[in-house]
């Protein structure tokens, strides 16, 4: 199996860190389009007597969340308020980690529904790993508002599923923006969308062009990535040549002196590659940079996926809709691939057809299993708790044992997980940036409501008081919205 | 001897399931009319109907269903869609719901006369995946960019061949932003509609451009007559041209969608038309629903609007219930709520006299529920259509019966 070419390394530094940026960590100074996103100065907030779902499978039960500078500074019981803390009377409330969403097209196929908002399938070509979803994001995408009410802090926004590579993804906090780039999460890997099955097939089969068929879309995926190695090795070839350059400029004099053929190449730097915006895509797929999200329903078409990234050696991060994932629960678990999933979507075509209302519950039951619930959905988003609810009580009635800070990974960690940011969101633990979310009730009912949602500990939707005017320059001045009349 | 086993099988085959009565004791009755929920109450059924419903009720022979006070309420409305008609929506070879038939666009605007409930397909799998889901009966509606799109009815999910309910057909029509882009804009849609109406009235076509052909001449006039008419309109102000229309046409309308109709909802409730909405829509998705919102559905009951809900899904028509939980979150009482999906669609589409509730007389489409109906975490634990019990398997039960293998560390219920 071959794995990873010997010289991505340094072709990597040669890539001006552009595909290759480490995934975590200081590389926002090299990444173009970096965030502006500034976590505003909050109070620190105690949430008091709340049951807590840490997110971590854990439920607290009269607990106390303490929030300071942004995170999450302590959980527990009888947790003190420190001086000029704002203490949030929680009793009877519930408190969870803030919901993510990892299939998301807010912003790009924004409300309302027009042509001019359809910004997120690039159909002019099946392979489009150059185009960054984040360059089509419109801030003022109503549903970002109503998503938020909904309690979801962070989510993943994605192109379409019509190109078997449709482009790189975009993970953003769920703030008021005027750019996409005040949203975008700092240091948050990019994702490459791909997509399998009847998708890519259908909307160039049906133009006579490639793919037409599954095979051919498994060669056209294949070929990509071939061609991705070959890039791979020429900046490798490159990087080789520059150093031999650079070495023998820093010891040219002696070197001359022994008289050795002075050839022209030898006083001139060797010409880098042309750069190629999709290569770079697939390559920081290859060195494992750029997280792959991959569309796909059926269990066969998802194997197959899993076997493309064994040939080239990448990890896929998530199958997204998975509706057959049931069927394959085990050999997700073993490869440490999450199921983005519905609670009940099916039938809608063919690849649909076996849809199963205990699909979350089933990829979730295997020890290591990453169950997540999507929406895929402008409505879906902003009921992310009740999907988890409904899959939760599928398996309980199918006699698995699923209480609610079991299922609530299914919107917390779990999706932090496959976007990888496990470290840093998902999870109510000391050190976690402080993304909460307070319920009225069990949130894992229809009858939920989120009552206060903070972002990075500061306050974003206080449904106390509701906000006078919409969030969306959209929606500003439009009769009816807003304030109730 | 032969003649014995005869006397025997004709002695069994006297005694028909049909004929047994069932007992349904113990419950929580949501009746979903006039007596509200009433705690610790039997509901009996004979011969299809219910014949009973009270206290200490006792049938001799009666098959004894023991709710031990779990909730009982009538069959859910599966909304208006197209069960039976589209197995695979992707699919168009699976497709009868649609008015496209390959002629000219225009020619496929103006139908009356297309019928799909002749096209539905009671063993299609979407019939038992609905219904162990508690919805019985489903109100067809046809699909597509047409003006008039057809007729409609309302069908029971029980499976039967004859499936159609009496009384429940209906005309759909569209009156929105994809109408009247199908027509150049709202001022032509209007102007055609009135065409089409003098077209019908008159029995015969103009001598050129006639919209209608002579089935749909025919097939209008009953419309026109006070007819059922359910009508595809969001916006407010389409809403009240639409008032205007149906009032000066003697048209009978139901809308469906009424995104904004929170904002006429004075109106609606003076003409006493109903609105079939869907309460999750809050988002501005056209021009005709900037005004969306999650009160809608509380805004219009208390106007005194009769209300009911659909999703408009086909496959996953059995959310109808988070909808309606969903509408009591913002702020609809409960039994409203539940009423939006049982007795209110009834009514609407004419049924209301033999169902959408638990009362004597009605037909026995009766759901028991492990909890709150109207919760997403509840469940449906039997069906029951036309007094009989539904078998609570669905392909989809068989899937995951093939594929869920217990394991001794699971627990057991």
């Amino acid at each position: 199996m071959p794995r990873r070419a010997s010289g991505a390394a340094s072709a990597c530094a040669a890539l001006l860190a552009l595909a290759c940026a480490p995934a975590i960590g200081n590389a926002q100074a090299n990444q173009p389009y970096p965030s502006t996103y500034k976590r505003p100065a909050g109070t620190p907030t105690l949430i008091r007597g709340a049951t807590v779902l840490t997110g971590s499978g854990a439920r607290l039960d009269e607990a106390d969340v303490l929030i300071a500078d942004g995170k999450i500074a302590a959980v527990g019981r009888d947790v003190p308020a420190p001086q000029n803390a704002r203490v949030v009377d929680a009793r009877g409330k519930w408190v969870t980690p803030g919901l993510i969403d990892v299939h998301s097209h807010l912003g790009v196929a924004s409300a309302p529904y027009v042509e001019a908002h359809n910004d997120g399938n690039e159909m002019s070509n099946p392979l489009t790993s150059e185009v960054w979803v984040e360059h089509s994001l419109w801030p003022q995408d109503p549903g970002f508002e109503t998503a938020l009410e909904g309690g979801v802090t962070t989510l993943q926004v994605l192109p379409g599923s019509g190109n078997l590579a449709g482009g790189r993804s975009i993970v953003v906090r769920n703030v008021r923006a005027k750019t996409y780039q005040e949203m975008k999460f700092p240091d948050a890997p990019q994702g490459l969308k791909m997509a399998c099955g009847e998708n890519p097939k259908r909307s160039y089969g049906e133009r006579g062009q490639s793919p037409g068929t599954r095979m051919a879309n498994v060669a056209l995926v294949r070929q990509a990535f071939l061609d991705a190695q070959d890039y791979q090795r020429s900046w490798a070839k490159y990087q080789r040549e520059l150093a031999a350059y650079e070495h023998k400029q820093k010891t040219g004099s002696g070197a001359r002196g022994k008289k050795r053929d002075a050839k022209d190449e030898d006083s001139e730097p060797p010409s880098p590659p042309k750069r190629d915006l999709e290569m770079e895509t697939l390559v920081g797929v290859l060195d494992g940079t750029i997280r792959v999200q991959v569309h796909c329903y059926r269990a066969d078409d998802m194997a197959t996926m899993l076997d493309v990234a064994d040939e080239f050696g990448f990890r896929i991060a998530a199958f997204h809709h998975g509706v057959e994932a049931y069927k394959i629960a085990d050999l997700l678990a073993r490869k440490g691939v999450c199921g983005a999933l519905w609670a009940d979507w099916w039938g809608f075509k063919m690849e649909a057809y076996d849809g199963i209302q205990e699909n979350l519950a089933l990829v979730d039951r295997p020890r290591d299993g990453c169950a997540i619930v999507h929406s895929d959905s402008a409505e879906g988003i902003q009921r992310l708790n009740q999907e988890a609810a409904k899959a939760m009580a599928r398996g309980v009635r199918l006699g698995l044992d699923i209480p609610p800070e079991r299922a609530i990974r299914w919107v917390t960690a779990n999706p932090a997980r496959a976007l990888g940011l496990e470290d840093r969101i998902g999870t109510l633990a000391p050190g976690m940036i402080a993304d909460v979310v307070v319920w009225n009730r069990n949130p894992l009912s229809v009858y939920a409501l989120t009552e206060q949602v903070f972002i990075d500990g500061v306050p974003v939707f206080d449904r106390s008081q509701p906000p006078r005017e919409p969030r969306s320059d959209f929606l500003l001045g439009q009769p009816g919205t807003g304030e109730a009349p | 001897m032969k003649s014995l086993w005869i006397l025997i099988a004709a002695a069994t085959m006297s005694l028909p399931v049909e004929a047994q009565d069932l007992l349904i004791r113990d419950a929580k009755v949501h009746t979903a009319g006039a007596r509200g929920t009433i705690e610790h109450a039997d509901v009996l059924v004979r011969d299809q109907r219910i014949v009973a419903v009270g206290q200490q009720l006792s049938a001799a022979g009666a098959r004894v269903i023991e709710a031990r006070n779990r909730p009982l309420t009538p069959g859910f409305f599966a909304g208006v869609t197209a069960i039976g008609l589209m197995e695979v929506p992707a699919e168009p070879v699976t497709d009868d719901a649609s008015i496209s038939f390959g002629a000219p666009a225009w020619q496929q605007q103006w139908r009356p006369e297309l019928d799909v409930t002749l096209a539905f397909n009671p063993r299609s799998t979407l019939v038992p995946v609905t219904r162990i889901e508690g919805l019985t009966w489903a109100m067809l509606t046809p699909y597509g960019d047409a003006i008039i799109g057809g007729q409609g009815g309302a069908v029971t999910l029980d499976g039967r061949y004859d499936a159609m309910l009496t009384g429940s057909r209906s005309l759909f029509v569209s009156w929105d932003a994809n109408a009247s882009g199908a027509a150049g804009s709202r001022a032509t849609l209007y102007m055609l509609f009135e065409q089409a109406i003098r077209e019908a009235r008159a029995f015969k076509p103009p001598p050129e451009g006639a919209l209608l052909h002579e089935a749909g001449r025919e097939a209008l006039l009953p419309y026109l007559a006070g007819g059922r008419t359910v009508f595809q309109v969001e916006r407010a102000a389409d809403i009240r041209q639409l008032i205007a229309f149906a009032s000066r046409n003697g048209l009978r309308p139901v809308i469906v969608g009424g995104a904004e109709a929170w904002v006429v909802a004075d109106e609606l409730a003076r003409a006493r038309i109903p609105v079939i909405l869907n309460p999750l829509d809050n988002l501005p998705s056209s021009f005709d629903q900037i005004g969306a919102r999650l009160d809608n559905a509380v805004r219009l009951q208390r106007a005194g609007v009769r209300i009911a809900f659909s999703s408009g899904d086909i496959h996953n028509a059995r959310k109808i219930r988070q909808l309606a939980g969903n509408a009591v979150a913002h702020g609809l009482p409960w039994e409203a709520a539940l009423a939006a999906v049982t007795a209110s669609p009834a009514e609407i589409f004419g049924l209301g006299a033999r169902r959408g509730q638990i009362a004597a007389g009605q037909v026995a489409d009766l759901v028991l529920w492990d909890g709150d109906p109207l919760e997403v975490t509840s469940g449906a634990d039997q069906v029951w259509i036309a007094g009989r019990e539904v078998a609570m398997q669905s392909r989809q039960t068989q899937l995951r019966d093939r594929y869920f293998e217990r394991s001794p560390t699971d627990g057991t219920r």
